[in-house]
Order: structure tokens, then C-alpha cells, then sequence
């Protein structure tokens, strides 16, 4: 039922996506960041949308430029604030987007929640602190837990280094950061990779992301991406 | 054991606060270490101390920051700079990097902070003006996950106040998690039994009691 496309182009590979979706999109800063797929969202048009990813974009790339593109409605992540997040910022302060600042590790628990399903799960993290606030909290064996939601979403966009023809994926060093808890959570998974092989030639082994989840790959030229400024 | 006071010098500069911050880490521990002045620590680890570094966005065995021909865009530590890998790293994705923490396997991690209470509350993600767009990153994660939560900063703010308080009064990052403060003037154990000044720098231990506004004691 759901094996992977392998598609010709990002634009193909976004088709579809709707007003208002929940997307979340992998990369720490501009490490595993899926730039052809966000340029091609912009392009492709969907707007009103909940983005969930661990920063806010940087510079006026990638998710940035979806930001000023003015198609963000929200944005769900755990650090939005810095040195290059200058579009953010702006929109932030102008009341133009919404934002909800999650614990980085909570972030990705609440997505794997999703991913595996579990309803709900009570975490340690942020007892006592105002991103605990009105939230359900319970002692289990004397220590106090939060009760922390799961995070679906309907799409997710996220980076890898190579995948097979079914759709497995192998990411490379910090840049896997997101992707595979992402690829778990979202009803449509979209990965961009730098190479695209046969169906058995990568090692049964070393697959991260099984192509249960992967419904969508496009092999995209690499970047060669400026580092000095790559906060 | 006692207070060493030593008055015959000034307050550690921030080489030599990293250092002594070191000279506390265990051989063989699991260590992350935050973003800021924390990452200095590295720079005083031995080779030989068998200290492996965590990067939250998903490596250990995280070698130096990477320069020329080593940078790597897809190798980075976690305040986006890139690194290099060590031999016996290992990635893995953010739900296993903040289990490893959450589930009580990183032996030490090392934070900035704006204020600790003398009971190990601990204050570093937000200073809660109203203009400022809140960012929490993986302090919270952090300071309730790692076995040991060490505190690196400097004792006095700019207004010549003391950021080890009887209560934080920035908005909390975590309750009670910190053990031990590094400070240039400074040494301190917090915890459920208060303060507990182990070394001075600069300032004798009077001293200090007069310019803070917690008690403390001697060890």
C-alpha cells in the first residue's frame, strides 16, 4: 500500500500538501535541513500552516523563507531565538505568528509518542518550570512527572544521505538529528537525499529509517551550504 | 575538609575556571557540555582522561571544533558549530539523545546560568522581559537528565549582585538539579543543606558572606 515513490523532482514531491497542515520539518539549524523540499512548499503554495521543527529558520533560507513567505501560522520548536533568526523575530514581535516553545527533548518525545502510538506520556522535563504550566502532573515512585501530548503531523519533510528504491534511508552524522523520529510521526513522509540506490544494495544493518514510513524520496543535487553563520 | 580561601590572587579568568571545572570532571564520564563558556571545558580535558563528550543533537565522542578542511555542514555540536568525531563516536537521532540524558546515563553535564538558588534551582533559559522571544533548547532536558548538573559562570551580574540567590527570580529551568557551582570568585555546593563554599578565589570566605545574599557555609 504505501511504498515509496521515487519522484523526479521537490515540486513533485510536495504535491498535495494542504492549507493549514501540520508539517514538520527535520534539521538542527541548517544541518539536516531539507531546503529543496521547503522551497518547493513555497512554491507549491500551501499556506496556514503549523510548522513543528527544532528551530525557526535561519538567515532567509530554508524555513525562513517559507516564514517571510508569509505561509507559517504557527511555529512549534525549541529554540526560535538566534543570532541569523531575524525573519522570525520580526514576524514574532509583530504579532504575526504564533509561537509554542517545547523542551528540545520533549520535541522529539512528543513525536516518537506519535510515531508509536502512545497516547500520552509523563516526563521529568520541565516540573516546576512556566512550559509546565496547566499541564497534569503526577508523582510516580517519588518523583513528579508532566503529562506531555504527542505531536502528528500530516506531513514531514526531512533530510537524508541516501535511500534505496523502497524508500530505506541511511542519513550521515549530525545531520540524521530529527529525521527518523519525524519519519515515524506523520502521515505523509517526504525525504530528500543526496543519492538514490538500488533496492538491496544498502546494508540491512545500517538502515535508520525502515521504508515502512517513507512514503516519497527525491534525490536532490547537494549544497554546498556557507558555514560561518550556520548557527 | 576545609575551605581553601584564596585570597593571595584574583578571581579565576575564564581559562582557568574552565580548568578547574576539568579537574572535577571523572575519568571515563559521560559529558555534555552546554553551549558557551561550558564548551571551553574541553579544552582542558586530557587525552588520557577517557571523557567522552555528548552533543545533543546526536553524537558522542565529539572531537574539537573542526577548522579548514575538516568542516563538515553535516557534523556539528550543538550550538551549530561544526566538529569532528572522535574514534568510537556514534550518532543517533534526537529521541535517543535525550532518552540517554532523561534516562539517567550521561554521568555530568556542564551549564551556564543567570541564577542559582542555594537549593539547586537553576535559572538559565529565559530572563523573562517581556520583549524577549523565549527559547529553551535543551536545558530543561538537560538540567532534570544528567546525573550531576555543574554550573559555570561568573558570581556577580553586572550590577554587582550575586546570581547564587536565596530563590530565582528568573523563570525556573529546572528544580533543585544543581550540585556544584563554578565561579570566578568561587566554589560552591548547593543543594537540600544549603550553600556550601569549598574554595574562594580573590575573596576571602567573610567576604563573600558579606556581598551574598545566602547563607553560607563552610565546608
Amino acid at each position: 500500500m504505501t511504498r515509496a515513490t521515487v519522484l523526479d523532482t521537490a515540486r513533485e514531491a510536495v504535491d498535495g500538501i494542504e492549507d493549514g497542515s501540520t508539517v514538520l520539518v527535520g534539521g538542527f539549524g541548517l544541518a539536516g535541513m531539507p531546503f529543496d523540499l521547503i522551497e518547493a512548499l513555497i512554491d507549491q503554495g500551501a499556506k496556514d500552516l503549523t510548522v513543528v521543527s527544532n528551530n525557526a529558520g535561519n538567515g532567509e533560507w530554508g524555513l525562513a523563507a517559507l516564514l517571510k513567505a508569509g505561509r507559517v501560522r504557527k511555529v512549534v520548536c525549541s529554540f526560535p531565538r538566534q543570532s541569523d533568526s531575524f525573519v522570525f523575530d520580526e514576524l514574532y514581535r509583530a504579532g504575526k505568528i504564533e509561537l509554542e516553545v517545547v523542551p528540545q527533548g520533549n520535541l522529539a518525545e512528543r513525536m516518537r509518542a506519535a510515531g508509536a502510538g502512545i497516547g500520552a506520556f509523563y516526563c521529568p522535563t520541565a516540573v516546576g518550570t512556566p512550559l509546565a504550566e496547566g499541564k497534569e502532573v503526577r508523582e510516580i515512585d517519588g518523583r513528579t512527572y508532566v503529562l506531555e501530548m504527542p505531536i502528528k503531523g500530516d506531513v514531514a519533510l526531512i533530510s537524508a544521505h541516501t535511500a534505496d528504491r523502497m524508500g530505506n534511508l541511511v542519513y550521515r552524522k549530525t545531520a540524521r538529528n530529527f529525521g527518523p523520529v519525524m519519519a515515524t510521526a506523520a502521515t505523509t513522509v517526504v525525504a530528500q537525499v543526496s543519492e538514490v540506490v538500488e533496492t538491496g544494495t544498502l546494508d540491512p544493518e545500517a538502515v535508520v529509517t525502515p521504508s515502512i514510513y517513507v512514503d516519497r524520496v527525491v534525490r536532490v543535487e547537494p549544497r554546498h551550504l556557507q558555514v560561518e553563520g550556520a548557527r | 575538609m576545609s575551605t581553601q580561601e584564596h585570597t593571595d590572587r584574583g578571581p579565576l579568568d575564564r581559562d582557568e575556571l574552565a580548568a578547574r571545572v576539568a579537574r572535577d570532571i571523572p575519568d571515563g564520564s559521560y559529558v555534555n557540555l552546554g553551549i558557551g563558556q561550558p564548551t571551553k571545558v574541553a579544552d582542558h580535558l586530557s587525552a588520557d582522561s577517557g571523557v567522552v563528550l555528548h552533543t545533543e543533537n546526536g553524537m558522542l565522542g565529539m572531537g574539537p571544533q573542526a577548522q579548514g578542511d575538516e568542516v563538515d555542514t553535516d557534523l556539528t555540536n550543538a550550538g551549530k558549530v561544526p566538529v569532528t568525531e572522535l574514534p568510537g563516536a556514534a550518532y543517533f537521532h534526537h529521541a535517543d539523545s535525550f532518552a540517554m540524558m532523561r534516562g539517567g546515563h550521561l554521568d555530568v553535564c556542564v551549564l551556564g546560568a543567570f541564577q542559582v538558588a542555594g537549593n539547586g534551582d537553576l535559572a538559565n533559559w529565559h530572563t523573562g522581559a517581556p520583549d524577549a522571544i523565549p527559547a529553551v533548547g535543551g536545558a530543561m532536558d538537560l538540567a532534570i537528565g544528567a546525573k550531576e548538573v555543574l554550573v559555570m559562570m561568573s558570581l556577580f551580574a553586572k550590577d554587582g549582585s550575586a546570581k547564587i540567590v536565596p530563590a530565582c527570580t528568573y523563570p525556573l529551568t529546572g528544580v533543585g538539579c544543581v550540585s556544584r557551582v563554578y565561579t570566578d570568585h568561587g566554589v560552591f555546593a548547593v543543594g537540600p543543606d544549603g550553600v556550601t563554599v569549598l574554595e574562594t578565589y580573590g575573596l576571602s570566605f567573610d567576604e563573600l558572606a558579606e556581598r551574598m545574599d545566602v547563607p553560607l557555609q563552610r565546608a
